[in-house]
């Protein structure tokens, strides 16, 4: 099971270039939004076409420009779960789902499958409602209960909880986590949370300016972005440009510092990156005298902002976060990171 | 004093036979107009909407070039025993083109603000075009190609203009209520001209009255 995408298309301020192949379980592309990622989508479920190149699907090819292949999106075999769900407003849950049975002929075994369907998605007793009687997360159900029937090869899922309240994502991930393993293929997401990717996905491919910048396996990716954009859409707050000294040790002209590294430093060097939570008031290593800038609170994480004693100016203050229950009652004079948590960052 | 109801029939005819032909015509090219590179869409929707702007009059003295039966289409449509120059059904011909622009547009409106992605996931779910257009499209548009009917429809019962231009007034041949209506009050007969004002003014009532009462069920049948 396996999906290989090698497409380009013109999108007027910047060109898609996308290459990627995603296996069975969920990839998730990550990346800001605009950058090309619901693009790419729609290029793989036939709804927007390439300039050039191939996509191929289990050994099948949905679109390849130099045999002028073009499959329509019927033929495709691929679901496509929208942002905003795209239920059929005029049909009842029923009818919804049914239209997603249009390919079985067989008037029992197209019943029989609604039911198992309803069933399993919990929608019994919603038949005959229409999408605007139902709630944000029923509606996700039945928008899945309409494709899953269908039996797609592929599914594609467009930023599947941003039409949802905050409350009820969580809740909603864990169920959609559960379905995906139920349906087994290769699952395609999409979205600019990275909380939400970390949560869904098994690999994560960082998406910039219309290409893969790279494609890792998720708990890799955040441990070892690699990249200053990976860095970036992996939430690593304090990134600046550095310079390798030895095996061991960078320099860090911007903050002022010198800092001792874990991983072996490579040629390429170009910049480190330490998440925000991992200063620490009482590591012994890479420990510097800091001033305190301000503070931003939230309802259960803290972050304050601070400047190494010979940062430079222009430099923007480096931020700290920590549970509250865990701040200091004073503002530390002097804060560490370990070694392991410096992220080398390459061109 | 008894009445010769033809202008009724007659304009009712017209009417009836144009909103029809206007109701296809309109969503055709409401649809494929939306579909079109942008340069050749502007100048479409310009020639598809000139008739609105344009006066009734001289949409009547373009089709009486055109259809007129010393001019070679006429001349041609004449051989087929066709001739829209003061005939009843050249009124239908009238009627539509000054009716069209306005079903063009509603439903052009219409199609514009239906949420694509609505077609898009029927596409992947394997419906086939055809049934997207007329079970999930048309009906999500229902509300603007309704407005745009019964617009086209009333523009039509009430076409004065072009009509008289193409087919004249001929009692019990090409008179309808509005050519009528003129027609009585030129030569001095003010009852009969009020008479036909008054018939006009119920036919538009109850349109509307349908209408409003359309739409009051269809809203009501969405809360449920």
């Amino acid at each position: 099971m396996s999906l290989k995408v090698d497409i380009r298309k013109d999108l007027g301020g910047f060109r898609l270039d996308v290459h990627f192949e995603a296996e069975s379980g969920v990839t998730c592309l990550l990346g800001s939004s605009g950058c090309g990622k619901s693009m790419t989508l729609k290029c793989i479920a036939g709804i927007e076409k390439p300039d050039e190149g191939r996509i191929e699907l289990d050994g099948r090819i949905l679109y390849d420009s130099e045999k002028k292949i073009d499959l329509p999106p019927q033929q495709r075999r691929v679901g496509y779960l929208f942002q905003n769900y795209a239920l059929f407003p005029n049909m009842t849950v029923r009818q919804n789902i049914l239209c997603g049975l249009c390919r079985v002929k067989d008037r029992a075994e197209k019943e029989k499958r609604l039911r198992e369907m309803v069933k399993m998605l919990q929608l019994e007793g919603l038949e005959n409602h229409r999408p605007h009687q139902l709630s944000g997360g029923q509606q996700q159900r039945v928008a899945l209960a309409r494709i899953l029937v269908s039996e797609p090869r592929l599914l594609l899922l467009d930023e599947p909880f941003s039409a949802l309240d905050g409350h009820l994502r969580d809740a909603l991930k864990i169920e959609l986590r559960d379905l995906l393993v139920q349906f087994g293929g290769t699952v395609l997401m999409v979205t600019h949370d990275r909380t939400e990717a970390y949560n869904m996905a098994a690999r994560i491919a960082v998406m910039d300016k219309g290409s893969v910048l790279t494609l890792r396996p998720t708990k890799e990716l955040f441990a070892d972005p690699g990249s200053v954009q990976a860095a970036v859409i992996t939430g690593c707050k304090n990134i600046a440009a550095a310079r390798r000294i030895d095996e061991h040790t960078v320099e860090v002209p911007e903050w002022g510092v010198r800092l001792e590294t874990k991983q072996r430093v490579g040629d390429g060097l170009c910049a480190v990156g330490i998440r925000a939570h991992y200063f620490n008031v009482s590591a012994q290593q890479n420990r510097f005298p800091v001033r305190f800038v301000e503070e931003m609170e939230e309802p259960f994480e803290t972050t304050l902002q601070f400047r190494f004693a010979a940062q430079r100016d222009d430099s923007p203050a480096v931020w700290w976060r920590l549970a509250k229950d865990r701040r200091p009652a004073e503002f530390p004079r002097e804060l560490g990171v370990s070694p392991a948590n410096i992220l080398l960052l390459y061109e | 004093m008894s009445i010769d109801w033809y202008p009724l029939w007659n304009s009712l005819r017209i009417a009836a036979v144009s909103s029809v032909l206007v109701f296809f015509t309109g969503i055709f090219f409401a649809y494929y107009a939306a579909r079109l590179p942008r340069a050749v869409k502007g100048v479409l929707d310009v020639v598809l909407t000139l008739p609105m702007v344009l006066p009734p009059t001289v949409c009547g003295y373009f089709l009486l070039l055109i259809f007129g039966v010393k001019r070679p289409l006429g001349i041609l449509l004449l051989q087929f025993g066709v001739q829209f120059v003061m005939t009843w059904y050249g009124g239908i011909l009238a009627a539509s083109v000054v009716a069209f622009p306005l079903m063009y547009r509603t439903a052009r409106g219409a199609f514009e603000s239906f949420d694509k992605t609505l077609a898009y996931s029927g596409q992947t779910l394997g419906l086939s075009n055809t049934y997207i257009f007329w079970r999930i499209r048309m009906p999500a548009c229902r509300q603007g190609i309704l407005a745009g009917t019964v617009l086209a429809f009333a523009r039509a019962l009430g076409e004065y203009g072009a009509t008289s231009m193409l087919i004249g007034y001929t009692p019990g041949r090409t008179a309808t209520i509005s050519t009528t209506v003129y027609q009585l009050w030129r030569t001095n007969d003010e009852r009969g001209a009020m008479f036909w004002v008054l018939v006009n003014l119920a036919i538009s009532t109850v349109v509307l009255l349908a209408v409003n009462m359309l739409e009051s069920r269809h809203k009501k049948a969405v809360k449920r």
